[in-house]
């Protein structure tokens, strides 16, 4: 991995999950495990994230929030899937009001498996969203500079 | 008279895990109302019991949260023994207990951290969690699972213990209880933990019977009322008495579930001591026919398991009510005349499981 030069800031949100994944990513947030020494923080507001961490398999109820936290942070940013059910559907597939997978409502960075996902995998899927993050902000500054001559 | 304004709360709120939503009226900063709605985590879990096997469904049930994972993959099992009339042999009986009191001593430091972050005490937050971590190592070391374990089944458990594995949960429960101290008198001693739970929220114990509070919730309100005395797995053989307090506030629910994680360590101490020697599954042949209902303690409480089977392979209809359920009535009645700041704390002392309420 490459230096990082910020800290991104990272907003986790439960769209139709069973919980597992959601408190294995607090977990990761804990002595333990640590991804804040990575200079990320968990932040509760949308319009400070950089990267969205987010698990279930998103309900008819969830979408439009899902759709909104998404619209609502600012570019660049990443999203993580985190668990089967956030990739797939996995368990719930065959649920009459579950989606089936993150990537049905929003774009999706970075997939992570397991029921529930380990903390060390979520820890590996965080770092790759940092590297997509850190690309897609390149992106953006030469998209500017090219913008101003 | 104060203009009345709403207030929308959640669903995404930074002191929530999970999403829920609240309109809550206000009167100037005092709650009058709050009027919640829900569905953000419903999948339809009990509907799937139609399409499944009848016995791959422990592993649907288990995932009907997270937190109490094993708990809701016993109560199911647990119907569904009694409807085919298995006998469950009792080393599984023992087995099912100490992952049970286990996933109660997770679930409650779980909820102490929640809690300490809610007040925005974020260092009591971390070594509450970071506690609870050992009590996960142990989980991965006897099922190979951290939240979701999958070692109920039918008829039995998947894995059993050995003596060396015994000893080593029992020496981790000593190691815990020594480092659970310092912990607990953070939470009961600290001044300023102090004033923001002692006399919020009160809920006398007629209030709490009539709008049918249960678990920690229950007892913090001085009824001392314990599903497990019931005697469901091996807790006919173990000594038990529950944890009451009498004055009803947020303190006394944080006491009482302080006092639950010590209980749970000596109920884990009692079953290693006890746990006899033998088969931990029994074969099951056939398809469950009739109807059951089971109860069981939950670490939020009293949970209620129903099961209709009609002879094949897949059942009738499955029925979950969570202790959240029967925990948010008298939620909603606390939330009034609270003040607009001490919302989040006051939903976070009935410990709320939302995954499970919607399922
Ligand atoms: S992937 Fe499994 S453990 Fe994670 S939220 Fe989904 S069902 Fe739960």
């Amino acid at each position: 991995m490459k230096k990082l030069a910020k800290s991104p800031w990272l907003l986790h949100y439960d769209a139709s999950s069973c919980n597992g994944c959601d408190i294995e990513v607090l977990a990761c947030t804990t002595p333990k495990y640590d991804i804040e020494r990575f200079g990320i923080i968990n932040t509760g507001d949308p319009f400070q994230a950089d990267i969205l961490l987010i698990t279930g398999g998103v309900n008819s109820q969830c979408e439009q929030v899902v759709k909104q936290l998404y619209e609502q942070m600012p570019n660049p940013k990443v999203v993580v899937a985190v668990g089967i059910c956030a990739c797939t559907g996995g368990v719930f597939k065959d649920c009459y009001n579950i989606k089936g997978g993150i990537d049905t409502v929003i774009p999706v960075d970075v997939y992570v498996p397991g029921c529930a996902a380990r903390p060390q995998a979520i820890i590996d899927g965080v770092v790759k969203a940092l590297e997509i993050l850190e690309e897609k902000r390149q992106g953006y500054r030469e998209h500017a500079g090219k913008g101003e001559s | 008279m104060a203009k009345r304004s709403i207030v929308p709360f959640g669903p995404q709120h930074p002191v929530l895990p999970e999403p829920v939503h609240l309109d809550l009226v206000l009167e100037d900063e005092v709650v009058v109302e709050a009027v919640p709605s829900i569905g953000f985590v419903h999948r339809g879990l009990e509907k799937l019991v139609e399409t499944k096997d009848f016995k791959e469904y422990v592993y649907i049930a288990e995932r009907v949260c997270g937190i109490c994972s094993f708990g809701h993959g016993l109560g199911y099992c647990q119907t569904v023994e009694k409807i085919m009339n298995v006998e469950v042999p009792p080393r599984a009986r023992y087995l099912r207990t100490i992952w049970m009191e286990m996933s109660r001593v997770h679930s409650h430091l779980l909820w102490l951290g929640l809690l300490a972050d809610a007040m925005g005490f974020e260092s009591l937050f971390m070594e509450s969690w970071k506690l609870r971590e050992k009590i996960l190592d142990m989980f991965d070391a006897t099922t190979g699972g951290r939240v979701i374990f999958s070692v109920n089944c039918i008829g039995g458990v998947l894995k059993d213990m050995d003596d060396a594995m015994l000893k080593a949960i029992t020496d981790t429960c000593a190691e815990m209880e020594k480092e659970l101290k310092p912990i607990a008198r953070a939470f009961l001693r600290d001044l300023t933990v102090g004033s923001r739970l002692h006399g919020l929220g009160v809920l006398s114990a007629e209030q709490a019977n009539l709008m049918g509070a249960v678990g920690p919730m229950l007892r913090a309100s001085g009824v001392a009322y314990d599903t497990r005395l019931l005697g469901y797995a091996a807790y006919d053989e173990l000594e038990l008495e529950p944890v009451t307090a009498a004055e009803g506030d947020s303190f006394a629910r944080c006491e009482v579930r302080i006092k639950e994680i010590g209980q749970s360590f000596d109920l884990i101490r009692q079953a290693a001591a006890k746990i006899p020697a033998g088969p931990i599954a029994v074969p099951v042949k056939g398809f469950p026919q009739g109807e059951y209902f089971t109860r069981i303690e939950q670490p939020r409480g009293e949970a209620i398991y129903y099961v209709k089977a009609n002879g094949t392979k897949f059942i009738d209809r499955f029925r979950l009510r969570t202790p959240t359920t029967s925990n948010i009535p008298p939620m909603l009645d606390m939330l009034k005349g609270c003040q607009l700041a001490d919302v989040p704390l006051l939903i976070l002392t009935i410990d709320p499981c939302i995954s499970c309420t919607e399922r």
